[in-house]
């Protein structure tokens, strides 16, 4: 197998793992902020996630139950800004912001209290965490040629979440385009007064949304605890919750499109790390800073109307109030 | 909500309501120290100990203080004419990309009385620069302000990593910091400052920005208050179509304001690097940025209420790190958690307070007036 071939497929087979809290999040960014409801809380959700995921799997040991704790606890996180947001009509940035700040804080204090090794909890064996699964035959068909390996490396050995972020894709798109509940989704988004007049919770629908997304984070925060990593450190989010909200602006507030955006900066992401520190003739050394930075470059000249249109739902981060 | 919407006078409304909303966030935080098993009380003592305890802590209090100061007001700015600037923190690190750039062209060429009207348009204006493309994008391509300055903080990260690690940094140097900066750039301490009058005070990082961040506090006043820009910058604030109405462009309007609020911001690093530091190094404005909105939202965007709540912030910080030290099992991070307390409160949840605080009025006013009845008859 040419030498080239094989670093392709590890780029990709990178890309996907570094992709999957992206998709994951874009997908609840996505039902989030379709409903009417901005979600700069992404990051806060995912962070608490992975720090909830990361204490109760070292805890009681059980990857599921840190999975179940995990969605229950960013989904309440959702709830809290509902609440802000739908009864009390906060501004929908503020409490993003509100609940990234708390969680950027708080899951460093109760970790340190609790642990007491800098902000990390204990690290995991395999029992507790989400393993690779070697799909059947694959090492069988690694001898096929050009495709054999695509298996093997790519689409084979990859934990159980990341096959769950992939399915969530079609899963939102059936939910928000096909169902009856996606149909209102969507109304209630571009405009409430609409969905009020024909008789709809307003406020139920905005919250269902905002559930839906706080549990998708909360599958997201799991993933990069106790399946990508062996414990939570801290900050350990570092900035994806804000790359998927990125990505899903890029998408135009689509699930496929959406994925596309995750995917691609999660390979600019993974070519930035295989890059670090290569010389290239005539250039010098990549600047491998500017990459990581593009994902955010790319959305700003995006929004700026350069790449074509990126139009958000229309009542996107009004509160909705009831005319008398 | 069911209840009529009753109207609170000024004095509840600006005096009570607010006081309330931070009272249940630090409640809320005594809480969560109860939950690790200290003792908020005994906390809240160590705090004001080790924010007020010496003269040194004094020092770092306001030290701190200064930071916030301009942060806050870079985001009260921008809330008057209605727009969310996320990017304090962004703006204040290329503000000071720009200082350090200033000073490493010039601090061996020129005096320091010529230095510091150089650091303090370089800030200014990188800062203002960092504010300029999201605030052109929100007013003339229609994107949203509140996602440009996210991503610009971002973007702002990578170019100052990208920037000391490869350009900047000293030769010779481990750790990717500049050469350190000539004296001629050097602003001094308040220690020096109160030693030429002969006051001995014990060596902190309080300099003498502080005073700037003070006269920056009249002028956003004086500005936003006392002058037809910020009498435009307000109306656009108000509604845009009756701005429009009025003669005023919004769109100037929204980039004049988010350049200004840029400004504030880039004067961190007047604090920071010039101040203290001394030389141009990474992660220097550590999230002062961010504490700006708490700082603004405490103080209802207005420069007297900045400065309370910047000081409340400064004795947090001061005073958290001297807890962590005691209390081993808090740490400084419980700063921020507060600051995210106070955001929630004082900012998403402001109007949660407000129908409480009607019941309460109105009963109280019912109760006052029956009483007065009664005793006339």
């Amino acid at each position: 197998m040419a030498e080239w071939y094989t670093l392709v497929l590890l780029t990709l087979d990178a890309a996907l793992r570094v992709a999957t809290p992206l998709i994951l999040c874009a997908m609840a960014g996505l039902l989030s902020e379709r409903s009417g409801i901005i979600d700069i809380g992404l990051e806060g959700k995912l962070l608490a996630g992975a720090f909830v995921a990361g204490t109760v799997a070292a805890v009681t040991g059980s990857a599921w139950l840190a999975l179940l704790t995990a969605v229950v606890v960013s989904g309440l996180l959702s709830l809290l800004h509902g609440f802000a947001c739908i009864t009390h009509r906060g501004n929908q940035v503020v409490s993003g912001l509100a609940i990234n700040i708390i969680v950027s804080g708080l899951t460093v204090v109760l970790g340190i209290a609790w642990f007491a090794r800098g902000g990390q909890t204990p690290s995991l064996d395999a029992a507790a965490r989400f393993m690779p699964i070697e799909f059947p035959l694959a090492e069988t068909l690694r001898a096929v040629p050009l495709l054999g390996p695509v298996y093997a490396e790519v689409i084979s050995g990859h934990n159980l979440l990341v096959y769950a972020a992939l399915a969530s894709v079609p899963v939102v798109y059936w939910l928000v385009y096909k169902t009856r509940f996606g149909l209102r989704l969507r109304a209630v988004g571009e405009s409430p007064q609409a969905v009020d007049t024909a008789g709809i919770s307003v406020a139920w629908l905005r919250y269902r949304a905002v559930l839906l997304c706080g549990l998708l984070c909360g599958v997201a925060g799991t993933y990069l605890s106790i399946a990508q990593n062996a414990a939570f450190a801290r900050d350990m989010s570092a900035g994806q919750g804000y790359i998927a909200l990125a990505a899903m602006i890029f998408g135009k507030w689509r699930p496929l499109p959406a994925m596309g955006a995750c995917l691609m900066f999660g390979l600019l992401d993974a070519i930035a790390i295989r890059l670090q520190g290569v010389e290239i003739e005539g250039f010098g050394e990549v600047p491998v800073q500017l990459i990581q930075a593009l994902p955010y470059v790319m959305t700003v000249v995006l929004l700026a109307g350069f790449i074509g249109k990126a139009v958000a739902p229309r009542a996107i981060g009004i509160p909705y109030v009831k005319e008398r | 909500m069911k209840s009529a919407h009753v109207s609170l006078p000024a004095w509840v409304s600006i005096g009570v309501a607010p006081l309330f909303n931070i009272a249940l966030a630090l409640l809320l935080s005594g809480l969560i120290i109860l939950l690790i098993g200290e003792n908020p009380i005994e906390a809240v003592k160590l705090i004001f100990v080790g924010a007020f305890g010496y003269d040194e802590a004094i020092g770092y209090t306001l030290y701190y203080t200064t930071n916030f100061i301009f942060t806050g007001l870079a985001v009260a700015v921008a809330f008057h004419a209605n727009l969310f600037n996320i990017g304090g923190e962004g703006q204040a690190y290329i503000g000071g990309l720009g200082i350090g750039l200033a000073i490493l062209a010039f601090d061996h060429a020129l005096s320091f009385w010529l230095m510091l009207p150089l650091m303090l348009c370089a800030g200014a204006l990188f800062g203002a620069a960092w504010a300029f493309i999201p605030a052109w994008a929100q007013a003339y391509r229609g994107s949203h302000i509140v996602i440009t300055t996210i991503m610009f903080n971002f973007i702002a990260a990578a170019l100052l990593v990208y920037l000391l690690v490869n350009v900047l940094v000293e030769p010779g140097n481990m750790s990717p910091e500049t050469r350190s900066f000539a004296d001629s750039a050097h602003l001094p301490f308040m220690h020096e400052v109160f030693g030429w009058f002969g006051i001995a005070v014990t060596r902190s990082p309080l300099n003498v920005s502080i005073l700037w961040a003070l006269i920056c506090c009249v002028g956003v006043w004086f500005y936003l208050w006392r002058t037809r820009w910020g009498y435009a910058l307000r109306t656009v604030g108000h509604s845009e179509r009756a701005a429009v109405y009025a003669g005023i462009r919004p769109q100037r309007v929204i980039v004049v304001t988010l350049c200004l609020s840029g400004a504030l911001a880039g004067f961190v690093g007047i604090n920071e690097l010039a101040g203290v530091q001394h030389r141009l190094l990474l992660n220097f404005t550590a999230g002062y940025g961010f504490t700006g909105i708490a700082v603004s939202l405490m103080g209802r965007n207005h420069p007297l209420g900045i400065v309370l709540a910047s000081l409340l912030f400064g004795i947090l910080y001061q005073g958290g790190a001297e807890l962590a030290f005691e209390m081993p099992a808090i740490t400084r991070e419980m700063v921020v958690t507060i600051q995210g307390l106070v955001i929630l409160f004082s900012g998403a949840l402001a109007y949660m307070s407000e129908p409480w605080l009607a019941r309460v009025y109105t009963l109280a006013a019912l109760g006052f007036a029956q009483t007065r009845q009664t005793r006339e008859t």
